[in-house]
């Protein structure tokens, strides 16, 4: 760990301006992804400008009839809160279906939206990785890549989102609020959020330097079933192998997201058309451009089969 | 104490200590975190300073230049220890294959090249990372299918009749081709990591030239030795102290690179220094349960007696280590008059391969009872009636050597009882529970008992209080318990009434912790001092000792009866050696294991329901301690047939998946209920508390129950482990 000052701010905005000002600073809430990348020195932030006093700890309902979720509120707050598990219950089987109680309790909403991949050569830093170390190459390209992305991905990276909230957020279609230096706000859709790696991997999300998630917004509720369904070797305490996120209408039809593929998570409104059908058409359009390796090809048929669950698991 | 006939009644026997359920006499320090862990002794040692590992970023080649000129700048730094101060390696340990530390040349990935010894352990951190190291790379082999090619056999065991060859009785080709039905398959397992909850851990200081290490150690006799040795000093200026181990599995049977960087950080530094291994380095810089590629082939008649085996297993190891012993079990378990078995070894330059609990046996039976499997459905035959026909109650090799105890059928009979193996349907993917397809398989689990000579003493104080000393290690076993108890029936004590010591090499030499013979040597090597001690009670107190008893506290011969206290204090010290008994008799452990799968139809997603394990272990001497062994055992065992593998990156040439989320070992979600039941035969042959081994007879075996039930749950069989789910998904049955 390479040696930091640190501040806690007092208001967004001023914790926006103080990242902003500072080179190589970065702002701090749970600290669950950080501390441990800080550790390894993966991450070597030289100002931590700590955002826990901000009061945006609470969840609000909005007029549209949807909620309004701070940035703070922790994972476990969130899940556990009582119109979350009654109008978006995927939502709350996202985020219990991920982490531990011990970390759930700490990490809080916008930082779990930021949370870094888990791309074992990201964490080696022996070994050359556009993400951690640009223009140093990919050593997941040829190498391990079991837990790595099947579609979305770049020459220059293949890793994996690895949340499960971000991706029953996207199925929600969330909206993410933020502020910058100068106290603009903006709203983000959730689709464009999390960023494709291109050619500039090292780039997860949309934010610019210095901008604050302050909340995320749900709409109004959508009704119909909510399923999160995560797969993974281990009953607990892994990272999805893939996972689905759906919301799922009594005719059949309704949304679809999938986790554990992708740079970001994955959803293809188009081909939420077919639903009613069943999985494999939904499936086959999702994963159309899929480009995987031979260590992860096994995820396209994972991902329809658990689709396919999901669909049941609706209906029943 | 000689031991070379057969025990007969003794104290023990009357089982009013031993053989009854015992809580740890240890556990309260465990469950308020105040059992001293070797990073955690803070009291041993004034101004202990803190050490930082730094590894090689290569797998193979050499280091050109470090420059650690910043990291001397670094705030805090004391002293920085390079293994370029030494011209080659430093010597190695007792059975280390690479070398700790010292020279130029890098043997493996995450080898150690130095340490950073700093006033506290974030400076050090800090300092380690502003290194500069520059290295020549050079090609290695890091692929074991591609390294067998030319790989060369190697002996199985001590009495191969000819050992750099294929050992052969009868003739395997002929009644292979005759044989009705057979099995002829390739299986793999992958290389494992012993994944301990506590790292390898020391705090070194010096006394001029006497220097202790406070460490997390199994064999603390062995260590003693090799620690002196590799850093060139006389044992008797070394002392050895781990009396708490959070998990060793075998990783902690040899000194490894913290003990030795410790030991050379403080002597630079002129401080006491600690050094954990961080996390991350734990996978690939100490040693690892090689892969294997091991070759069955089965013959037998229809009625399911076997005429035929071959069992062949190749793995890879650095150059001079050695092979994993996977077909070692299948000489002892199953007779057919025509036997065939090869080792082989490949070198490699991936990390070292060596030790993991049950090595041989655990991927060996992995392999064994899958192959098993696959004939008694060719058989048509149920796979308990199998094995019962193939028993034997003699070594196959020489029949005129029968085991000491076999109750083998027994444990298969009880355990087909228990399970409810008759509900098993023999044809596979029938049963379904909603989205589960259900299976049940069973497995044979065996491994050796091993005879080793283990020294005590014992103190009866004059509080009457007894206190065992004995360099013997407690690696979340139950030692503690297990000596405490066998003190207290020996002398007639309450257990309360006994201290046990453990861990220091100024302690008389135990056997150790490995290979599951430390409770029984252990305990018979205290035994021994006990019989002393009695004696030299009886003589105090002018009892003749044959005649005398110890009971309640007194001691009593004919009308007389005289409080033990009386007689103290008193130090005796003694120890068990053997005779030829395990060489008249083959001396091994035996279990049934059941399992019960459930796999998701749509996921492929396996989830164990049941498991189950029947254990012949000669007398359990504490039940509750032995059954905590035997399903964390079992535990293991479901770890290595569902998720546990060290990812070779076969071009950079280490274990990728090198901590602890990405190496996934089971949670406790992964496990269900497990039972346990122990015949409990006392075996005399094997030490006067005629007990055996079961630490690793619980993993022995239940790999390839669980591997068999996924076969039973999915008609898919998958010989490469471990059986995760894209091995068998587009196999199974179509979903709706």
């Amino acid at each position: 760990m390479r040696a930091f000052t640190y501040e806690r701010a007092t208001s967004p905005a001023q914790a926006a301006a103080a990242v902003t000002q500072q080179p190589g600073a970065k702002f701090l809430a749970g600290g669950t992804n950080l501390l441990d990348l800080m550790k390894l020195e993966i991450e070597t932030p030289r100002h931590l400008v700590d955002v826990q006093d901000l009061k945006l700890d609470t969840i609000a309902a909005t007029e549209d009839g949807g909620l309004r979720i701070g940035a703070l509120v922790t994972n476990t707050t969130l899940a556990a809160d009582a119109r979350v598990r009654r109008d978006y219950g995927v939502l709350t089987r996202a985020i219990v279906a991920g982490a531990s109680g011990q970390l759930r309790n700490k990490a809080t909403t916008a930082g779990n939206l930021l949370q870094r991949t888990r791309c074992p050569y990201f964490y080696d830093t022996n070994q050359p990785c556009n993400k951690r170390k640009p223009g140093s190459g990919c050593a997941a390209l040829g190498g391990y890549s079991r837990q790595l992305a099947v579609i979305g991905t770049s020459e220059q990276c293949i890793a994996t989102y690895p949340g499960d909230m971000a991706i029953a957020l996207r199925v929600l279609d969330a909206t993410v609020e933020t502020v910058a230096a100068d106290g603009r706000t903006r709203r983000i859709a959730i689709a464009d959020f999390h960023r494709l790696p291109g050619d500039t991997p090292q780039r997860d999300t949309a934010l610019e330097p210095g901008e604050l998630i302050t909340a995320v917004t749900l709409p109004k509720p959508l009704g119909g079933r909510h399923v999160y369904r995560k797969v993974r070797d281990r009953a607990s305490y892994a990272f999805a192998l893939v996972s689905v996120a759906a919301v799922i209408q009594r005719d059949g039809t309704g949304r679809v997201a999938f986790g554990g593929v992708a740079p970001k998570p994955w959803r293809v409104e188009a081909a939420e058309a077919t639903l009613p059908e069943g999985a494999r058409g939904v499936s086959a359009r999702v994963f159309a451009d899929a480009r995987p390796t031979e260590d992860n090809r096994f995820k396209i048929p994972l991902a329809e089969r658990t689709l396919a669950a999901v669909i049941a698991q609706a209906k029943a | 104490m000689k031991f070379d006939t057969p025990a007969g009644t003794n104290p023990i026997d009357r089982l009013q200590v031993v053989g009854q359920p015992t809580d740890r006499i240890d556990g309260p320090l465990k469950t308020t975190g105040t059992a001293p862990y070797a990073y955690e002794r803070h009291d041993v040692a004034p101004n202990q300073a803190y050490g930082y590992i730094v590894s090689a970023g290569i797998a193979k080649g050499r280091i050109s230049s470090m420059d650690t000129r910043e990291a001397e700048r670094a705030p805090g730094v004391l002293a920085i220890v390079t293994t370029l101060e030494h011209a080659k390696p430093l010597p190695l340990g007792k059975m280390n294959v690479a070398h700790l530390f010292g020279g130029a040349e890098v043997a493996h990935y995450h080898q150690a090249i130095a340490l950073v010894v700093a006033e506290t352990f974030e400076q050090a951190r800090a300092a380690a990372a502003l290194i500069r190291t520059t290295y020549a790379r050079s090609d290695g082999r890091f692929d074991l299918a591609k390294a067998a090619l030319s790989a060369g056999y190697e002996p199985i065991d001590d009495e191969a009749p000819n050992p750099q060859d294929v050992e052969r009785v009868g003739d395997f080709a002929a009644a292979f081709a005759k044989a009705p039905v057979t099995v002829d398959q390739t299986y793999t397992t992958p290389g494992e990591s012993h994944a301990m909850m506590e790292p390898f851990a020391t705090i070194a200081a010096w006394e001029g030239e006497k220097l202790t290490v406070w460490t997390s150690n199994q064999m603390i006799a062995w260590s003693k030795a090799s620690l002196a040795k590799i850093l060139s000093i006389k044992p008797e200026n070394l002392r050895i102290d781990s009396p708490f181990i959070g998990g060793g599995f075998g990783g902690k049977l040899f000194v490894r690179a913290d003990a030795v960087l410790a030991a050379l950080g403080a002597k630079k530094a002129g401080r006491a220094v600690k050094v954990a291994m961080q996390r991350p380095l734990m996978m690939n810089n100490s040693t690892h349960r090689p892969a294997t590629i091991q070759h069955v082939r089965l013959g037998a008649t229809r009625d399911g007696r076997l005429t035929a085996i071959h069992h062949s297993s190749t793995s890879s190891n650095l150059p001079g280590g050695g092979p994993e012993v996977a077909v070692q079990q299948t000489k002892l378990i199953y007779a057919a008059p025509n036997r065939e078995y090869w080792l082989k070894l490949a070198v490699t330059d991936l990390p070292e391969g060596n030790a993991m609990r049950a090595p041989g046996e655990a991927p060996g039976l992995m392999v064994l009872e899958m192959a098993m499997d696959e004939l008694a459905e060719k058989l048509a035959m149920d796979p308990v009636e199998l094995r019962i026909v193939n028993d034997t109650l003699v070594d196959p090799a020489k029949p005129e050597r029968r085991f000491s105890q076999r109750h083998l059928v027994e444990c298969l009979r009880t355990g087909a009882d228990r399970f409810g193996w008759s509900h098993r349907q023999a044809k596979p993917a029938q049963v379904r529970d909603g989205p589960w397809l259900v299976g049940m398989g069973m497995a044979v689990g065996f491994r050796n008992n091993l005879l080793q000579k283990s020294a005590a003493r014992i103190k009866l104080g004059g509080d009457g209080k007894l206190t065992v000393e004995t360099d013997m290690t407690d690696i979340g076993t139950g030692t503690y318990t297990i000596l405490a108890q066998t003190a207290a029936e020996m002398l007639g004590v309450p257990i309360g009434d006994v201290m046990v010591k453990l861990g220091d090499s100024d302690f008389p030499a135990s056997a150790g912790s490995g290979g599951q013979w430390g409770a029984n040597n252990s305990t018979a090597g205290l035994y021994a001092a006990c019989v002393k001690l009695r004696e030299a009670v009886a003589q105090k107190l002018g009892f003749n000792a044959s005649d005398a008893t110890f009971a309640g506290g007194q001691v009593k011969a004919g009308n007389r009866s005289l409080p033990l206290v009386q007689a103290g204090p008193l130090t005796a010290e003694d120890g068990i050696e053997y005779g030829t008994l395990d060489k008249q008799y083959q001396q091994s452990t035996f279990a049934g294991h059941f399992v019960e799968v459930g796999v998701d139809a749509y996921t492929g997603e396996t989830r164990i329901r049941r498991m189950l394990a029947v254990c012949d272990a000669g007398r359990i001497i504490n039940p509750k301690s032995a059954r905590s062994q035997v399903i964390g055992a079992m535990t293991m065992g479901a770890g290595a047939a569902l998720m546990e593998e060290l990812a070779v990156d076969k071009r950079f040439g280490f274990f990728v998946n090198h901590d602890l989320a990405s190496y996934e070992v089971p949670v406790h979600a992964d496990i269900p209920h497990q039972e346990v039941i122990f015949l409990d035969y006392p075996d005399d042959k094997s030490s006067p508390m005629k007990a055996k081994g079961v630490g690793e007879l619980g993993i022995c075996g239940v790999g390839a129950a669980i591997a068999n039930a996924v076969y039973n749950a999915t008609g898919v069989r998958v010989r490469d482990y471990p059986i995760t789910l894209d091995k068998h998904l587009e196999k199974l049955p179509a979903i709706a």
